[in-house]
């Protein structure tokens, strides 16, 4: 199952070429621009994993991809997303998000069911592939070991 | 540029017996180097072959362009540079000045100039050295990366130094990025030789090899013409003698600095003209009287007592 969030969610995964504008833009907007990782892909799981610090000094989107592909390269099973934060008074917040790496294989999500008092059913959704201890997920590093 | 190159390659499929002719003139005046070319001319005093060199690497990237846009193959050239030249004799001001030129040519996308010497490059300790490199590298991106006294890279007395780790990143991305980066490296003639006989590499890296010139004593005399002119102030017809005789005593003393010299001693007039103007205090003081420089504030210099 193909995981989409963020922006662009709805379209094909964004060429390198795409992701460069992209970030050109939101350094335009003189936003950071940083880069997380994650091998939990729960769409509530806000703590991704920094790749190194949101880059503040940057005017040249090329700075950005170099992290990027360092990003991709080190963690290329993983997913991996782009944000831009907003510093400005009043904002103060990610003002874009895009996912730019996925696994190759994705296995989806299980939807939980508990029963309650009175049959009330609460539903959840467990990733298939949490259900292995991380780095072991996706198959990726586990097979990089052996 | 993909979609020109697209619609001629159709035009010529179009019409086979035509042959694709480029306005090398309309390119020229399109890019606005003529303007940017005669601002050079106007703001930078002498410098002949330094200015030559800038005309042709102009005329080089306007030609490159032009092959472009008739589907001719335009390998982007290596524009890494290497200014040589005594202290003051404008290395910083023309790098400066380059990368305003290379982004109104296209080559560079930014037209930001990231200044570094060794102290930014080079880490303290093990394993230091190269993010702090590549965070300079990343921030200079699509500009240009200037590394003034860059031969302090290198430090050959010292086997262990982390500066050779610095040159080591910086050549690959030279190599690498050549369309991302345009890297300037300026220092003193002698020591740049040094450093480039034991880094060859870097040498060979670099095509553009500029020699600053000294300048003459009536270059830099229109240097502190312009350089009053810039600080508005204004040197009277006598103080203007005097300046030239002062230039003259000066360049036969040791540790001239050009330039630099000259706005040391303009900096030090200043300061003799509002103590003179401070002492007259008590009578009305004309506007005329604070812009100008008088004879006196220039021939009380130290240079005329010795």
């Amino acid at each position: 199952m193909r995981l989409t969030q963020g922006q662009f969610s709805f379209l094909p995964d964004l060429t390198d070429e795409e992701i460069t504008k992209q970030v050109q833009y939101a350094l335009d907007q003189g936003w950071a621009v940083a880069v997380e990782f994650t091998d939990d892909p729960h769409p509530r799981n806000s703590y991704w994993t920094m790749w190194g610090n949101p880059m503040f000094d940057l005017r040249d989107a090329k700075g950005v991809m170099m992290e990027i592909d360092a990003c991709r390269a080190a963690h290329p099973d993983q997913y991996v997303k782009v944000l831009a934060f907003d510093s400005s008074h009043g904002f103060e917040t990610v003002r874009m998000a895009f996912l730019i790496n996925r696994p190759a294989e994705e296995p989806g999500f299980e939807l939980l069911r508990a029963e309650g008092p009175g049959r009330r059913i609460g539903y959840t959704v467990r990733s298939y592939a949490t259900g292995r201890p991380p780095g072991e997920r996706y198959g990726g590093e586990t097979r990089h070991g052996t | 540029m993909s979609g020109t190159t697209g619609l001629l390659d159709q035009e010529t499929r179009d019409r086979p017996s035509d042959t694709p002719s480029v306005d090398l003139d309309a390119l020229y005046r399109e890019s606005g180097i003529g303007g940017m070319l005669a601002g050079m001319d106007r703001e930078l005093v002498g410098l002949k072959p330094v200015k030559t060199r800038i005309r042709e690497i102009a005329a080089l990237l306007l030609v490159e362009r032009a092959r472009r846009s008739i589907g001719l193959r335009a390998e982007p050239p290596s524009l890494h540079m290497c200014f040589t030249g005594n202290p003051g004799t404008g290395k910083t001001s023309v790098a400066r000045r380059m990368a305003g030129l290379l982004h109104g040519l296209g080559y560079i996308r930014r037209d930001h100039v990231v200044s570094v010497t060794r102290d930014d490059l080079v880490g303290q300790y093990i394993g230091h050295t190269a993010p702090k490199t590549k965070e300079v590298l990343k921030r200079a991106m699509g500009g240009v990366l200037f590394i003034d006294e860059a031969y302090y890279l290198y430090r050959p007395e010292n086997e262990r130094d982390y500066g050779q780790e610095a040159i080591e990143i910086l050549l690959q991305v030279m190599e690498d990025n050549r369309d991302d980066l345009v890297v300037i490296l300026a220092g003193y003639r002698d020591r740049m030789e040094v450093f480039f006989r034991s880094n060859p590499g870097m040498a060979s890296r670099i095509a553009h090899h500029v020699d600053f010139p000294d300048y003459e004593a009536e270059e830099l005399l229109d240097i502190a013409r312009l350089m009053t002119a810039g600080m508005q102030y204004r040197l009277a017809p006598e103080a203007e003698r005097a300046m030239a005789d002062y230039i003259l005593r000066r360049m036969a003393q040791p540790r001239f600095a050009n330039a630099r010299s000259i706005r040391n001693a303009l900096d030090r007039a200043r300061l003799r003209q509002a103590n003179r103007l401070f002492e007259a205090r008590g009578n009305a003081i004309a506007a005329a009287d604070l812009l100008t420089i008088a004879e006196e504030d220039i021939r009380r210099s130290r240079v005329f007592t010795q």
